[in-house]
């Protein structure tokens, strides 16, 4: 407790909250008020509807929300794959060679999205790999922004594993191939699921290099709510804001339950 | 982190012995130890050439292709001349620059004092406030763009309030479209990145430091400067690298923006590939914000570490005796 006195304690928090809430609480709050309004005239939106969500549940929007989650998830299982493999094979290379993959996996994080999009852009546009107005292209470009997220977490949960059980299997005989899958991946399953959580939530919202590469037959929810509200249409924009929002949530939240369903084990 | 390594390889080493005592040859023992060696590397491969097939090589043509005119012939530095030569290059980059710096000292301001607040002045719910920063953090960053048009839009919460209560047309509130709606979607998106390091270390400061700087008579500002500040300072730096590059390549925020004067690097990349179809300008832009990133997140993974480093005996420390 660093402030003693109540007074100044309270104030503190006055003052801790007239800047947390106009920053964070109030924009979710009002995207989800705008998502049930027809017009913002006054202070506060007025004319209640639900008939942006109603066009959601027809329509292309639906399209755009299944296309997010397709790619989502076939992203999240590509970049959980190679960010696994990748991190179980770095922890057994010297110190030297184990900086230079860490290096080149986590490369993606520090180049623009954009970038990413261009250079998937320049590279399979022609022949042999013509990728270009294919759904993959979308796929891959997630793969690679997330790939990075999912090497970083597995690597930071193989530094606090402990060393000991795989060692005791191996004493008794154990195969490195069943170290691995009876002892090391169970022991890393909390970390996997949480990782993929964070793989998934961070392709539905990618925006960045989906604009440069989707093609029309594949358009996900993201470049959906930017046509949306780029053409004015402000409050179905905040209804399918909210459904990107609810259906990330919903997915965190599932995950979340499979962690503490698996560190009882 | 070395501890499974330094533990792993004298495992090896004495498998290795054991191998080459019970063949009686030394020969088997150092092919196996050569095995041993080799095989991460080639375990390393895989991953290596899938990162290499869908992120390195397309980087290298992105580069090769800024070189080379629409028109072909031998690679020169005349598309990087062509490109400096634009005033709206010059104009990105300065933009760039300005709203990625002004972000982020503005996130490191708001973030150390809102943690501050949230680890040495608690209240109750403090706990589900800092996990509801980390729920922000799961939020693609265009949807606060979207909700401050809702906040300080022509027809939105500040406006209309100020049109109620005066009875004129219009708001005051018309910063949105300018650097300055930017600016402000930055630091509301990117503050919880700076907040959640913060936190951590918080978390390693022990409280009876604190009550003993306050029973020697030390007031707050004084607690803050002399014992906090010194214990955030490696998570801030870090903290701040991180954030100085996400807000260098920022896209989704600045096209929801949808303003025509606040143009960055990664939207200029945007609008030449694909609004003007000139692949070889964009390419160059690209080029020029890879490397300004880079350099930048190279800086932050020696800061980071170093950060890392410092805090490393206090963990342990504090993972022992919480085992204990």
């Amino acid at each position: 407790m660093l402030v003693h006195s109540k007074g100044a304690r309270r104030a503190v928090w006055a003052v801790f909250f007239v800047l947390f809430l106009p920053l964070f609480a109030l924009p979710l709050l009002v995207v989800v008020a705008a998502s049930f309004a027809s017009t913002w005239s006054g202070a506060l939106p007025s004319g209640p509807t639900t008939a942006h969500y109603q066009d959601i549940a027809r329509g292309d929007s639906l399209e755009a929300l299944v296309t997010s989650l397709v790619t989502a998830v076939a992203a999240s299982l590509l970049a959980l794959t190679a960010g696994t493999w990748a991190a179980l094979a770095a922890q057994r290379l010297r110190p030297r060679a184990r900086r230079v993959l860490d290096g080149l996996f986590v490369l993606p994080v520090a180049v623009p999205s954009v970038v990413v999009g261009l250079s998937l852009l320049v590279a399979f546009s022609q022949p042999p790999l013509l990728l270009n107005g294919t759904p993959q292209i979308v796929v891959v470009a997630h793969t690679v922004l997330v790939t990075a997220f999912a090497y970083q977490s597995v690597t930071a949960a193989l530094a606090r594993l402990d060393p000991a059980y795989e060692q005791s299997a191996a004493s008794l005989g154990a195969r490195p191939a069943y170290v691995l899958w009876r002892v090391k991946l169970p022991l890393l399953l909390p970390s996997l699921t949480a990782a993929a959580g964070l793989c998934f939530a961070l392709s539905m919202g990618e925006l960045s290099a989906t604009m440069m590469i989707y093609p029309p037959d594949w358009t996900p929810l993201p470049v959906r709510i930017f046509a949306t509200t780029d053409r004015g249409a402000l409050f179905a924009g905040a209804a399918l804001a909210v459904a990107l929002m609810a259906a990330t949530l919903l997915v965190l939240l599932a995950v979340s339950r499979i962690r503490t369903k698996a560190s009882y084990r | 982190m070395s501890r499974p390594e330094s533990l792993a390889l004298p495992r090896d080493a004495e498998s290795g012995a054991g191998t080459s005592a019970e063949s009686g040859a030394g020969s088997r023992g150092a092919v196996g130890r050569a095995a041993a060696r080799t095989s991460p590397v080639l375990w390393s491969l895989p991953p290596l050439a899938a990162l290499a097939l869908v992120f390195l090589c397309p980087l290298a043509l992105v580069v090769r292709q800024s070189f080379l005119g629409e028109e072909g012939g031998p690679p020169s530095t005349a598309p990087y001349a062509k490109v400096f030569a634009e005033a709206s290059f010059r104009d990105a980059l300065g933009t760039t620059v300005l709203i990625a710096v002004g972000a982020t000292a503005g996130c490191l301001l708001l973030g150390f004092a809102l943690a501050l607040v949230i680890a040495f002045v608690p209240f109750p719910g403090s706990r589900a406030l800092s996990r509801f920063i980390d729920v922000f953090l799961a939020f693609p960053s265009f949807l606060i763009t979207l909700a401050l048009l809702f906040l300080y839009g022509t027809a939105g919460l500040a406006n209309g309030l100020w049109t109620d209560a005066t009875g004129a047309a219009d708001g005051p509130f018309a910063f949105l479209h300018t650097p300055w709606g930017v600016l402000l979607a930055e630091i509301t998106y990117f503050t919880p990145f700076v907040m959640r390091p913060l936190l951590a270390a918080f978390s390693q400061v022990e409280t009876g430091q604190l009550e003993a700087a306050a029973s020697l008579g030390a007031r707050p500002v004084r607690i803050v400067r002399k014992v906090i500040w010194p214990e955030a300072l490696p998570s801030l730096a870090a903290g701040g690298a991180l954030v100085l590059v996400l807000t260098l390549n920022e896209f989704g925020i600045v096209l929801f923006t949808g303003a025509k004067d606040v143009v960055t690097l990664p939207v200029l990349v945007y609008t030449k590939a694909i609004l003007d179809g000139d692949y070889t300008g964009a390419c160059v832009v690209a080029v020029v914000n890879i490397v300004l990133s880079v350099a930048l997140y190279a800086l932050y993974r020696t800061v980071a570490a170093r950060a890392g480093g410092a805090r490393t005996p206090t963990a342990g420390g504090a993972g022992r005796r919480a085992r204990a």
